[in-house]
């Protein structure tokens, strides 16, 4: 193990967070994400590959590292897409409840300020959350789902690409607890 | 209990987080309903935000978005207009193309129609000079055009070639100030001088003031000037007044209707029959006359002036259909009809030895008739004078004047050709072997050619 990974497993490991967002930020921000995935593409389609709404999920998760939080965090943010869309209300909603979960878990074992480790896991969970979605909409609703694994890696790059100058300008939202 | 809840406090929260979304979807799944009410919390949410969204997008996106598309629209516009210029000339060519076309298919029609042998000719240049009222057209001498023959129309006469060229020869337009031509009105059959004025309409000159000619009256060639065959339009009186001496009748050329681009010249003209009818306009077609009462048309009752010859004529032709006998198929030696049984023949006798002048002529005046389907008779003296001289007058030629017969001649309602002498009046004396008719106009050469059929008719009296 090297210095540079011991550093992202050790040094890390906090139990609260130094600054937090508005509680006002936390519902108008996950608002603007949904909105701008439902009226964003209607005008420059080449952006309905951006999930907002999972990288706020996941940026709230990582920076709250509190897996009840996220989990509720989550599923709220989940609950409302179900809710835009003409599916059963949950699909999104257990898919970023468990997204929301794993982020906090895993930002208790990362740095996750360290631009690299929001990329990775910001990739991933994009991964992770399209997977599901499909293993979902497969198993629960029987819907015969075509999962592109390349076109999901290169959307999961894509987003990891916003997240990281979003979750910088989210970071300005913050106050000091 | 508490250890576990707190020992496992996530991974349950998240259990139960996960079975209750499960439980949601299945219920939706299982009784096909859904859960409005979180729809329309999340709708409620959403939609106002995203109709201000619009309107602020209308106003500021949408202004842009406009901006940029009438910068598009501008080069557009650009684009459509020069596509509108090229169309435009495109059809505009096509136009051109299709009167063309229309106007070689008339030359062609009325060159197949015209007894008179033509050559269809283009026009290509104007003469020098701002007013040149001559043509160039593409037709030469080597096409058999020679100087003085007539240029003309289906809508009439155009002028006269006065040059003509190995390729091309110099055609006189009729509007020349210097042209001339002999005319004849169409209803009262007034003769006179048609003279170009140098610009749109013509003047026709050397008509006496006593003399009918009605305002909108169509006149046709007169054969006279022995350039233009009898029979072709000129033009339709646009003003009629008396002058001093003549009246002044100005004529709009109908063969100088639109600027002709593509003309006829007559080779070898045959003089036509006036049309007694209305002349309708190119292209129009006109009805027959209206029958009256008694189921005669209005174009058969006969004319306002028959003559005595008219009358004598009809009195041998019912004398010979009496007696079975038709004139003009008698041969040689077979019996002629007795004339002794013609009603009004020793009654017309002694009116007619009455105005029988001293010097022998005839009888029966040799006048022409208002039938139309009768060949014209013509007197001796109808052969044309110069162009630019007063046509000679139908009544007034130089028939023998007596004293004791002063009456007038009625005025001819039919045309008089230009024909032999000795085919009008037999008792007239002869002209000398050697005499020739004067030319028509001061440039005019030999006389075109005529054929005797159509300039020579038979007399119709001769058993």
């Amino acid at each position: 193990m090297t210095e540079y990974s011991e550093r992202l497993l050790d040094k890390p490991v906090r139990k609260e967070s130094p600054s937090a967002l508005r509680f006002g930020w936390l519902i108008v921000i996950p608002l603007l994400a949904v909105l701008s995935q439902v009226y964003v593409p209607r005008f420059l389609s080449f952006l309905s590959y951006l999930e907002l709404p999972l990288l706020i999920t996941v940026y709230f998760a990582l920076n709250r590292r509190s897996p009840v939080q996220a989990v509720f965090y989550g599923m709220s943010i989940g609950l409302v897409q179900d809710s835009l869309s003409n599916q059963p209300i949950g699909m999104f909603g257990i898919v970023k409840t468990l997204v929301g979960y794993f982020a906090a878990s895993v930002s208790m074992r990362f740095d996750v300020e360290n631009p690299v480790v929001t990329f990775i896991l910001s990739f991933f969970f994009y991964f992770f959350h399209q997977f599901f979605y499909w293993v979902l909409a497969r198993a629960l609703l029987g819907e015969a789902l075509s999962f592109d694994a390349q076109q999901t890696l290169v959307f999961g790059l894509l987003n990891a690409a916003v997240a990281l100058p979003l979750f910088r300008v989210l970071d300005k939202l913050k106050v000091a607890a | 209990m508490d250890f576990f809840l707190s020992r496992y406090r996530n991974i349950t929260v998240l259990l139960i987080a996960i079975v209750g979304q499960l439980l949601l979807i299945a219920y939706q799944v299982k009784s096909n309903k859904d859960v409005p009410l979180i729809r329309v919390w999340a709708v409620t949410a959403v939609t106002p935000v995203e109709q201000v969204l619009e309107v602020v997008r209308a106003h500021t996106w949408g202004f842009v978005e406009d901006y940029f598309v009438l910068l598009g629209v501008k080069n557009e516009n650009e684009k459509l207009k020069h596509e509108n210029g090229e169309l435009k000339m495109e059809n505009q060519y096509l136009k051109t193309e299709l009167s063309t076309a229309d106007r070689a298919q008339a030359l062609s029609v009325f060159q197949a129609h015209s007894q008179s042998k033509t050559v269809a000719a283009r026009i290509i240049g104007n003469g020098t000079g701002s007013n040149s009222k001559v043509v160039f057209v593409d037709r030469g001498s080597a096409s058999g055009i020679e100087s003085g023959m007539a240029v003309v129309t289906p809508d009439g006469i155009v002028g006269k070639v006065v040059d003509a060229y190995p390729t091309a020869s110099l055609v006189m337009l009729i509007t020349d100030p210097t042209f001339a031509a002999g005319v004849v009105s169409q209803k009262n059959h007034v003769r006179g001088t048609l003279k170009g004025q140098g610009h749109s309409e013509c003047l026709i000159d050397y008509v006496q003031n006593e003399e009918p000619v009605d305002s909108g009256e169509m006149f046709f060639t007169s054969g006279d000037d022995r350039i233009f065959p009898r029979g072709f339009p000129v033009g339709r009186a646009s003003a009629v007044r008396n002058g001093k001496t003549f009246k002044e009748i100005y004529v709009t050329p109908s063969g100088m209707q639109g600027g002709p681009e593509e003309v006829l010249i007559v080779l070898q003209g045959v003089h036509q029959e006036i049309p007694d009818g209305e002349v309708a306009s190119p292209g129009y077609k006109i009805l027959q006359p209206p029958a009256d009462e008694n189921g005669t048309k209005v174009g058969d009752l006969p004319a306002a002036l028959v003559t005595d010859a008219d009358r004598l004529k009809q009195q041998y032709k019912e004398a010979g259909q009496a007696q079975n006998h038709t004139f003009g198929e008698g041969i040689p030696g077979s019996k002629p009809p007795d004339f002794t049984k013609i009603p009004g023949i020793r009654a017309a006798a002694p009116a007619a030895s009455s105005a029988k002048p001293a010097s022998g002529a005839p009888a029966i005046p040799a006048l022409p008739s208002a039938d139309p389907n009768r060949p014209p008779t013509a007197p001796p003296t109808a052969a044309p004078g110069p162009a630019n001289m007063p046509a000679p007058k139908p009544a007034a030629p130089k028939a023998p004047q007596t004293a004791d017969a002063p009456k007038p001649k009625p005025r001819p309602t039919a045309p008089i050709l230009v024909t032999d002498p000795t085919d009008a009046d037999p008792d007239a004396a002869p002209p000398p072997a050697g005499a020739r008719p004067a030319a028509p106009t001061q440039s005019s050469p030999p006389p075109a050619t005529q054929k005797p059929a159509a300039a020579r008719p038979q007399p119709p009296s001769n058993p």
